[in-house]
């Protein structure tokens, strides 16, 4: 267990940049997440600090040492592949004490460690079976004994969770979770996925197009996101696109006068507001504005409304299911505090 | 339609189907039939019906030192040249599967040219090209067992080259991947973990090119030194005085030895799977 750093480190192909300079401090026994849309430049990443891709320029240390240009089979790291990448010819035992047999651990410990770890998992029964003779969650949790096994100093996940079905995926993600705390270890995970990134997360890491564009908490990003990119990818967002024309005043596109956050910046910006700040109660909100319902979504314990506000700006809500629902057609009262919105001005 | 109507039309399909496939298994198994009774008739010139019964075609194969001697040559020449064909296709597989590269395509399909090439073109372009070597070199090239070996090598190549990399397709690049990982290095993950998984790959791909190497005529005709012969040039040239069934029990002989071999490999590994 260690800490990692990364520091500006990039990956290019030609002129083609895929990470464009990541720069990272993952502390001891964190769990960090990179999330983002695919080709965001996350599985490199993830593929760098492994050593399966080498950087074109940066620097990345793992505890003490600088392991940037060292090969993947000198570094000290535990990778979970998406595709589990199981030894087919080896049993379960043998999968696990792989690496342990590659770091010439007497034959007796190798067995030791291997049952113990897999105990772990709750697949010590299993020891002698090959993979084709388990079932997908159970494979999976092979693949994380096996990188397990030889006590990584960082734990590297890429996609860990996305040949598992629904269900499964939910079990999984907190196990892997929990044993993680509880080993104290560093681990990297990389997904595409937004719930299983905030379920697990310490801190994420949110990128797009080859850059980070912010590290936080789960509140940070979704309460405090950084930019546009961030607060749409991150839950969910209304944008209605306008200008900021004096303090805390904007006017939309369609000619909307709302209140905004006293402190954003005077010219063109856009709002980003979350379905659950906004309400139909809307008496004595900063802004009150009147419109038309034209989508309604019966989502059981919430209710998701579409409203138009003007010919070019509509609103989505979420509501909590009180047992009565709008219908498409009803004039309402759209209401929001003036700092609900979360400004970002457009370049 | 009625539902009787639907079996019938079902089955009658079902019979076209099976019919077919029995034509084509009794076309293929008929003349090794043929040749097998063959081998057990007591008279010299085939005929039917057979006069009688007889193992003595066998003792007559061994007694005959062009067989003995053709056998120990081809078995020798398809052991050697499998060896070599693996020891140059399976690298070569590896890169075309693993490495993106300039001309990969063409290598591909050079890989397996050989067995699109006609037999005696083969033969005698490498016949022409032995000569010239030799000329050039004023080694002895022509008629070697060396050069047959190499020659040989060639028809083993294409066998060997496309069934590790269907092997090859089948298998996951991450599973090399965990294994650098883990800490093995590029050498150790080869012998442990990549030779493994594609070994049906080459055993199949090894026992394909040795029985093409041992059954080859055309090529060896063009190859061989003089007074010493292969297996099928030995048939053949026994072929041009006599057709009693020593040859026929040669036949047999080669067939029951191949066919040992393939039950056997499959044991080990399962050939059927990649073939």
């Amino acid at each position: 267990m260690a800490r990692l750093q990364l520091n500006n480190l990039s990956k290019r192909y030609g002129d083609h940049v895929v990470v464009a300079g990541a720069t990272l401090d993952v502390a001891d026994g964190e769990f960090l997440v990179l999330l983002g849309p695919s080709g965001c430049g996350k599985t490199t990443t993830l593929r760098m600090i492994a050593g399966f891709v080498e950087p074109s320029g940066g620097s990345a240390t793992i505890g003490a040492a600088d392991v940037t240009y060292l090969p993947p089979w000198r570094r000290n790291t535990g990778m979970v592949f998406q595709s589990y990448a199981l030894f087919p010819h080896m049993t379960v035992a043998e999968n696990v004490g792989f690496g342990l047999e590659m770091r010439k651990v007497p034959k007796a410990d190798i067995a030791a460690r291997a049952k113990e770890v897999l105990r772990l998992v709750r697949l010590d029964q299993y020891a002698e079976r090959y993979p084709r003779q388990l079932s997908g969650g159970q494979q999976q949790r092979v693949a994380l004994a096996r990188a397990l096994a030889v006590r990584p100093d960082v734990l590297l996940l890429d996609e860990p969770l996305s040949n598992l079905d629904a269900k499964l995926r939910e079990e999984v993600r907190i196990e892997i979770r929990e044993l993680q705390r509880q080993l104290g270890l560093t681990t990297i995970m990389v997904t595409h996925d937004q719930e299983e990134a905030l379920t697990v997360a310490d801190r994420l890491v949110v990128m797009a197009d080859g850059e980070i564009k912010q590290i936080g908490s789960q509140r940070d990003l979704y309460e405090r996101p950084a930019n546009r990119f961030v607060a749409g990818f991150v839950g969910r967002s209304t944008f209605l696109d306008g200008r900021v024309t004096a303090p805390g005043e904007f006017e939309t596109a369609g000619g909307l006068r709302l209140q905004c956050r006293q402190d954003a910046i005077a010219g063109p910006a856009s709002i980003a507001l979350r379905p659950e700040r906004l309400t139909l109660e809307a008496a004595g909100l900063d802004n009150r504005l009147p419109g038309q319902v034209e989508f309604v979504s019966y989502l059981g314990a919430v209710l998701e409304l579409h409203v138009r506000l003007s010919p070019a700006d509509r609103v989505v809500l979420q509501l909590p299911n009180r047992g009565t629902a709008p219908n498409i057609g009803d004039a309402v009262e759209v209401g929001w505090q003036r700092d609900a919105g979360m400004v970002f001005a457009q370049y | 339609m009625s539902a009787v109507a639907v079996h019938r039309r079902i089955s009658a399909r079902r019979w076209a189907l099976n019919g077919t496939a029995g034509l084509a298994l009794g076309f293929i198994v008929l003349p090794l039939v043929l040749v097998t009774w063959l081998a057990f008739f007591r008279q010299e010139i085939p005929s039917f019906p057979p006069e009688g019964y007889s193992l003595k075609w066998f003792g007559a194969v061994f007694t005959n030192k062009n067989f003995v001697g053709g056998f120990l040559l081809s078995a020798q020449v398809g052991i050697a040249a499998t060896a070599l064909g693996l020891l140059l296709a399976v690298p070569a597989s590896l890169a075309i599967a693993r490495r993106k590269f300039r001309g990969r395509g063409a290598v591909s399909s050079l890989l397996l040219l050989p067995l699109i090439v006609p037999g005696v073109v083969l033969g005698t372009a490498i016949y022409v090209f032995q000569i010239e070597a030799e000329i050039a070199t004023t080694l002895p090239f022509l008629g070697s067992t060396a050069g047959l070996i190499c020659a040989h090598a060639l028809i083993v190549i294409p066998w060997v080259a496309r069934l590790v990399t269907a092997s090859l397709a089948g298998f996951d690049p991450a599973i090399e991947e965990a294994a650098k990982n883990l800490g093995a290095t590029p050498w150790t993950t080869f012998w442990r973990v990549t030779l493994p998984s594609i070994r049906p790959g080459i055993v199949a791909g090894a026992l394909f090119g040795f029985v093409t190497s041992f059954g080859n005529l055309e090529m060896s005709l063009f190859l061989v030194g003089a007074g010493r012969t292969t297996l099928p040039i030995a048939i053949l040239q026994y072929l041009e005085w006599k057709i009693d069934p020593t040859v026929a029990a040669v036949s047999v002989m080669q067939i029951v030895l191949i066919g040992a071999a393939m039950l056997l490999t499959d044991r080990f590994v399962k050939i059927s799977r990649v073939v």
